[in-house]
């Protein structure tokens, strides 16, 4: 299992609980969908991923490695966040450094890190701005060379949030054409349900703070109900026949 | 978006000025400056010989004088002080033109007028051969403290950005109708400030999420080590060491 999340629940210090004991586990390999409206836990729960929050009651495991204090470089390095704004993600004032912080994080230098660095970069097709300040390139440039960032960590499972947000038609499709080609696991989180079909085989839908549905991706969106019962729907003209017809 | 005016005051070379390693001109125009300071203000000669070995390490460069002198509307609020010095100056005036002058006063604005110009212009030089980026990285390696060179780093980064914010910011203003013409509207602006800076601010803590999640524990790691050898340290040593030279051999 390369995530295994069981009975998480969370509430902000202000008292607010945000996750009803979550539970969900992701095999090697997999792309996952984690739909559901906004101020469901999505993010919430995101951030217990990596240690970023800790979980009030429950447990994540990474690879069979469970996030705590102790553990919590290697978690680190294991989940890859992408954030929804690149402009948090990407921090530094090249696109080389940026890529390398991570990996340099980690203890690699010299040329096994140049290595690392164009190789991420490689991956999302942006070798050429290696040298570029990130405020330089577009929003769909600058969205890959987040991606490229937890790449060069070579992380167990990639976790997206919102990945196809803000992004153009013709970069939304670049993206997705990366993501596919991407030989790793992936979570991601999202309302963009055309785009969790075309990438995930599997969605979880995350509703008040629990899961509340967990299926192949076409079945979830086939079912008019369920979207409906949680604040989901298919855009606009949009209509998805259920596997079995 | 696109090139904020901070990069301006960079200009792509190649030459032996721009190849030096940043370090060793950050310590030769901090030293130049230093000689330049400690010239006593009477030495008229002197100064002009400073502005000579200047005229030469940008001729060396290839920074042509034009781009020198625009950059040099920086200076002129110090100017303005300074002309203000001989008329407000006490002790013995000399009249000029029919405005009495103080001596004293006209000494110290010759004072600051000369340094000032030369420190700008250095520094004006060092801008012009020296990436903004490399000059921080210069900076941590002159052991200048970790978090001085962090702080300057992300403002780098993120200038772009917040002017980016405060520019939809005033447009949105306008849009509704908002014109500051007079001081009854500094209200709107000091909350537009304040929102800017909330937002900046919520920016940082987003971005500092970012860097923990990869791996982030205090320290950024060092990845481009700039080291200098011998001979670039002589050569931007050449610049303080004739200064130092004209003003004792004089």
């Amino acid at each position: 299992m390369t995530l295994e999340v069981r009975d998480l629940a969370y509430a902000y210090p202000d008292g607010t609980q945000a996750l009803f004991g979550v539970n969900l586990t992701i095999a090697r390999g997999e792309r996952v969908a984690l739909l559901g409206p906004n101020g469901a836990g999505k993010t919430t729960l995101v951030m217990h991923l990596n240690g970023i929050l800790t979980a009030g009651h429950g447990l994540v495991r990474v690879a069979g490695l469970q996030v705590g204090k102790e553990t919590m470089g290697e978690i680190r390095r294991r989940v890859g966040l992408v954030f929804q704004d690149p402009d948090d993600q990407l921090f530094m004032p090249t696109v080389r450094e940026d890529v390398a912080f991570g990996p340099a994080n980690l203890g690699v230098r010299g040329a096994e890190l140049d290595r690392r660095v164009a190789e991420a970069l490689d991956r999302v097709g942006m070798r050429d701005a290696i040298d570029r300040p990130p405020h330089h390139l577009s929003f769909g440039q600058r969205r890959r060379v987040a991606v490229a960032t937890v790449l060069a960590m070579d992380p167990e499972i990639l976790v997206l949030d919102e990945p196809s947000s803000n992004l153009d038609p013709a970069s939304r499709r670049e993206l997705a054409e990366i993501l596919k080609n991407l030989d790793v696991t992936v979570l991601m989180v999202t309302h963009d349900l055309p785009y969790a079909l075309e990438l995930c085989e599997r969605a979880l839908i995350l509703s008040d703070g629990v899961i509340a549905a967990d299926g192949p991706t076409r079945d979830l969106l086939a079912d008019e109900a369920l979207l409906t019962a949680h604040r989901l729907e298919l855009p606009y003209g949009f209509a998805i026949p259920a596997s079995g017809t | 978006m696109g090139a904020g005016h901070h990069h301006q005051l960079f200009r792509a070379g190649d030459t032996v000025v721009h190849r030096l390693p940043p370090q060793c001109k950050l310590v030769a125009v901090v030293a130049f400056a230093v000689v330049v300071v400690a010239t006593p203000r009477e030495r008229f000669w002197v100064f002009g010989g400073y502005l000579l070995l200047l005229a030469a390490v940008a001729a060396v460069a290839r920074v042509p004088a034009r781009f020198v002198l625009r950059r040099m509307v920086v200076e002129l609020p110090f100017v303005l002080f300074a002309f203000a010095i001989p008329v407000i100056g006490l002790g013995e005036r000399v009249t000029f033109w029919g405005i009495s002058l103080s001596v004293d006063g006209l000494w110290a604005s010759w004072n600051i007028l000369a340094k000032a110009t030369l420190g700008v212009i250095a520094s004006i030089l060092l801008a012009a051969t020296t990436e903004p980026r490399a000059m921080l990285l210069g900076a941590q390696r002159l052991r200048m403290p970790q978090l001085l060179v962090q702080i300057a780093t992300f403002m780098l980064r993120y200038l772009d950005v917040v002017l980016d914010a405060m520019r939809r910011m005033k447009v949105a203003r306008e849009s509704r109708g908002f014109q500051a013409r007079n001081l009854r509207q500094a209200p709107v602006l000091a909350k537009s400030a304040g929102a800017l800076f909330i937002r900046s601010y919520e920016r940082g803590e987003r971005v500092h999420l970012a860097m923990l999640s990869r791996g982030y524990t205090g320290t950024m790691p060092i990845y481009r080590e700039i080291s200098a050898d011998v001979g670039q340290w002589l050569t931007a040593a050449a610049l303080p060491v004739a200064a130092a030279a004209v003003l004792f051999l004089s």
